[in-house]
């Protein structure tokens, strides 16, 4: 038990927080700061897209990321194919100084499903050059097996498709994994509230990566710290041993010693 | 010459009489020198490092990449 309670390590970094936040749809930078601020969170995830114009926005959003004092971790979203994405994968490492990458590569536009057969190749070039990958994958324990044998040493598989919310879809197929694979598993995508974050957690993954229920909610600073209370009090529950559920009713109260009254 | 940057057609100055410029001084005159950006050149990562040797045709595709918000 004691090597659960302690941080989560990925790759060479330990980080005091299992929430790692995105930094996308926020109603604005102000409102992004305050909730990554409120979350506790160590990681935050960027990404890179075309620098349009003049107006340079990309430099602000940047500074902005490098005051909050937390880890970035650059995402390859909207990747279709292997190329795309470690070209943006280079590209990443030398704007964000980090070897991180969360690697997607998309094979359907309607679920924004992982292409498992890219990922894996993709993965493979990429950790052969150095680079610390954080796949984002599906539940599917052969898929997983091939992004370790390719070098992850962290992986992310959805709970349900990108900024659907649905939370656990296949909750079977992810204690499976879970039970599986002893490298740090992330529940990234798909997270609708704090108490889907909750279940991931007490379900043993080490952290969970929220965006869109974040930067979405009416208030998102408050749904950060949300989140926050959540993550953490799934990973208690994990540490403490949950019940398991039956069908049949158990008196709580002793049945022994009972007066006779009828 | 013209080239495309970003998906649009831009024209840019040559170095001098039939000399392409590099694509770091392409970046210069595109408004992005010392900027937190990262360059493709048809498709192919371009470091930093390597921009000031790296000569832009005619008709070439660069790319220009900043930090943005991301999941």
């Amino acid at each position: 038990m004691q090597h659960e309670q302690r941080m989560l390590r990925l790759y060479d970094l330990e980080l005091s927080s299992r929430l790692l936040l995105g930094t996308a749809r926020y109603p604005s930078p102000a409102l992004l700061a305050e909730a990554v601020r409120a979350s506790g969170t160590a990681v935050v995830t960027v990404a890179l897209r075309r620098e349009a114009g003049g107006e340079l926005a990309g430099q602000g959003f940047w500074s902005l990321i490098r005051t909050l004092g937390v880890n970035v971790l650059p995402n390859t979203a909207g990747c279709h194919s292997v190329k795309e994405a470690v070209t943006t994968a280079h590209m990443a490492r030398e704007v964000f100084a980090t070897s991180w990458i969360k690697l997607e590569v998309i094979g359907e536009d309607d679920t924004l499903h992982p292409d498992v057969f890219g990922l894996v190749e993709a993965a493979r070039i990429l950790s052969e050059e150095g680079f610390q990958v954080l796949p984002y994958c599906t539940e599917d324990l052969v898929a997983a097996d091939r992004l370790i044998n390719a070098g992850c040493r962290v992986l992310m598989p959805w709970a349900a498709p990108i900024g659907s919310g649905r939370g656990l879809n296949n909750p079977f197929g992810l204690k499976a994994l879970r039970a599986h694979f002893q490298v740090p598993l992330i529940i990234d995508a798909g997270i609708g509230t704090p108490s889907h974050a909750a279940a991931a957690m007490e379900a043993g993954f080490d952290a969970v990566l929220i965006n869109t229920a974040v930067a979405q909610a009416h208030q998102p600073v408050q749904m950060a710290r949300a989140f926050a209370l959540a993550v953490e009090a799934g990973r208690a529950a994990y540490l403490a041993g949950p019940i398991e559920p039956r069908d049949l009713a158990v008196p709580s109260t002793p049945v022994i010693g009972k007066a006779f009254l009828a | 010459m013209k080239i495309v940057v970003n998906g649009a057609w831009r024209e840019v100055a040559l170095a001098g009489p039939a000399t392409t410029p590099t694509l770091e001084a392409v970046l210069g005159q595109l408004g992005f020198a010392n900027r937190a950006v990262a360059t493709a050149l048809n498709g192919g990562f371009i470091a930093a490092g390597a921009r000031a040797g790296t000569a832009v045709r005619e008709g070439d595709r660069v790319e220009i990449v900043a930090p943005m918000q991301g999941g």
